[in-house]
């Protein structure tokens, strides 16, 4: 009997190895086709493996794309700072205050997601053009921003409202005012939660495409997506160096996924809500 | 008093001022007549539901509204499916269960241009793995051109799309199936329900509210899907694959008639909101359904 359960789950595994491997596949097509010549890409059959493969792609993604990835850093870590900035004291006070309409303001929070992105990049173009912030990365912070602060209120206040109050109330008795409270008793233990808010900024702004093709009229901050996308429009035919610089971009959400998993699966299910 | 409002102005200033006064002028951009020169002379002349009238007169429209109508559909009924069916597979106990779980992940991470990118060499009509692993079968006897066709291109884009998508549903499903009780299921197994009768008659219903959650989240998702679009084929061939949402880019971002894209933005608030009216409608009356069954 024993062994019969252990030859199933064995055989349970070995299944779910096969549908992971093939729904993963376009991933290890990305990196093998990196790791290819540009000529070994235009080759009947196809090469399966990178043997004997070489950087050349990486080479001329660093080339092309060294600023476009420099940006991207710039944008997705403004965002996350302005989203924190924002959305920390917004939960706080969504979490401990009986104040009137903090229901309509998480109504609020909840529609705007909705809002298609396309109108957002319609009408913010027509703002930043009023206010000279085209072209800037002020521009595709404020945009990017958009589609991170009502996602980090919702899943800040969410942990925050299960914080006993008992636990700010003492800090209280002894004279600290609300900013001390959120400081130096709500922040320090809402450090998951904080995390998993500014990873999901950063991933947000990082694979931010629509503003930064939109908001950005002469590229001059352009990201890593717009990169990728101005690329394959002009090489074709190397799609070498356009699947490296497609890992490369794709870096940041591994080594979020490696390091930070649990935080990750948190954010997916506990907000829900993803652009 | 004055600490609440302290802690409460900025986001409500944000709100306003970066979703209210946006939304407004989107409104009222939809009513002026734009061109390329509007933005620099400011002179964009107030010409009423004329762009409304424009937009839905154009045969565009017909096609992009069809559009995004087959990609939604097809998109949520794979991707929930298919998201059904890995969350009730990966319910099974089994060594790596949790590793391969999180590796399934990786696809709703990545920036959808990076997606887009990888599926749109594997769909290279010449080099592209697909039509080689065909060809080579024997499967088809001539190269499928999957974007260029205007026959081919929607459901190749579509199929993209439903990859991204299929994460997403399963982490959710999965999360709903682990929160319905265990001993509902050995009541039925007592009772003599097969797996299939199992899941028709526990996992189904139970995880109704859950369902819709996904299914919603997913609507508002796949109607606003561009960057997947524009990187496979730019709305193209002959807008065999143009939905609102890049029909909105292309009036406003190519053709710099941000009023005409305006409307077409509107348009699609209206039916986003449409649905989750049915859907918060839908909530309320099936609401007290799961409770009823697990009493």
């Amino acid at each position: 009997m024993a062994v019969h359960t252990r030859v199933r789950t064995a055989f349970t595994t070995v299944a779910a190895v096969v549908i992971v491997g093939v729904l993963l596949f376009p991933l290890y097509w990305m990196v093998n086709a990196s790791l290819q010549p540009a000529t070994g890409l235009l080759e009947t059959p196809p090469r399966w493996f990178p043997v004997g493969g070489t950087l050349e792609g990486y080479r001329e993604a660093f080339q092309s794309q060294g600023r476009p990835l420099v940006n991207s850093v710039v944008v997705a870590a403004g965002t996350v700072a302005l989203t924190l900035v924002l959305s920390v004291p917004a939960s706080y006070a969504l979490s401990r205050f009986r104040v009137r309409g903090a229901g309509a303001l998480m109504f609020a929070l909840l529609l705007v997601q909705m809002v298609p992105g396309i109108v957002m990049a319609n009408s913010l173009y027509a703002v930043m053009n009023q206010t000279g912030l085209l072209s800037t990365y002020a521009a595709l912070i404020l945009a990017d921003s958009t589609v991170a602060v009502p996602f980090a209120v919702l899943i800040l206040r969410a942990f925050m409202v299960t914080i006993p109050d008992e636990l700010g109330e003492a800090a209280m008795v002894d004279g600290a005012g609300h900013a001390r409270v959120l400081w130096s008793v709500v922040i320090p233990v809402s450090r998951n939660a904080m995390i998993t808010a500014a990873l999901f900024a950063f991933l947000f702004a990082w694979a931010d495409f629509l503003f930064a093709v939109t908001l950005n009229s002469d590229d001059a901050v352009m990201p890593v997506t717009v990169g990728i996308y101005r690329f394959i429009g002009a090489h074709t035919a190397d799609w070498n160096s356009v699947m490296a610089t497609g890992v490369i971009a794709s870096v940041p959400a591994a080594i979020l996924l490696v390091v930070a998993q649990r935080y990750v699966a948190a954010g997916v299910t506990g907000g829900a809500l993803k652009d | 008093m004055a600490a609440r409002i302290g802690f409460l102005a900025p986001i409500v200033a944000y709100l306003v001022l970066f979703f209210g006064y946006p939304l407004a002028a989107n409104f009222t951009m939809a009513l002026r007549e734009y061109t390329a020169a509007s933005f620099y002379t400011g002179d964009a002349p107030f010409v009423g539901l004329a762009n409304y009238a424009a937009v839905m007169g154009d045969p565009v429209f017909t096609t992009a509204l069809t559009n995004t109508a087959v990609f939604t559909a097809a998109s949520l009924f794979f991707q929930f499916g298919i998201g059904l069916a890995l969350a009730v597979f990966f319910q099974r106990h089994f060594p790596l269960n949790g590793v391969l779980r999180s590796l399934l992940l990786i696809p709703w991470l990545l920036p959808l241009v990076v997606s887009g990118t990888v599926w749109r060499w594997i769909f290279d009509q010449e080099y592209g793995v697909l039509n080689q692993t065909l060809l080579a079968l024997g499967v088809v006897d001539t190269a499928v051109p999957w974007l260029s066709s205007t026959a081919m291109a929607l459901p190749s884009v579509t199929a993209a799309n439903i990859w991204v998508g299929i994460p997403f549903n399963m982490v959710i499903l999965y999360g709903g199936l682990q929160s319905i009780p265990a001993h509902l299921y050995e009541a039925a197994a007592l009772d003599g329900a097969g797996r299939w009768q199992r899941f028709r008659h526990v996992t189904w219903p139970l995880l109704r509210p859950v369902s819709a959650v996904v299914l919603m989240l997913g609507l508002v998702y796949t109607l606003k899907v561009f960057d997947v679009i524009m990187v496979l084929t730019q709305g193209g061939p002959a807008n065999a694959t143009q939905t609102l949402t890049t029909w909105s880019y292309s009036l406003s971002f190519g053709e710099l008639d941000f009023g005409l894209g305006a409307a077409v933005g509107n348009l699609l608030i209206v039916i986003a909101l449409l649905f989750a009216v049915l859907y918060l409608r839908g909530l309320r009356s099936s609401g007290p359904a799961p409770a009823r069954e697990r009493r």
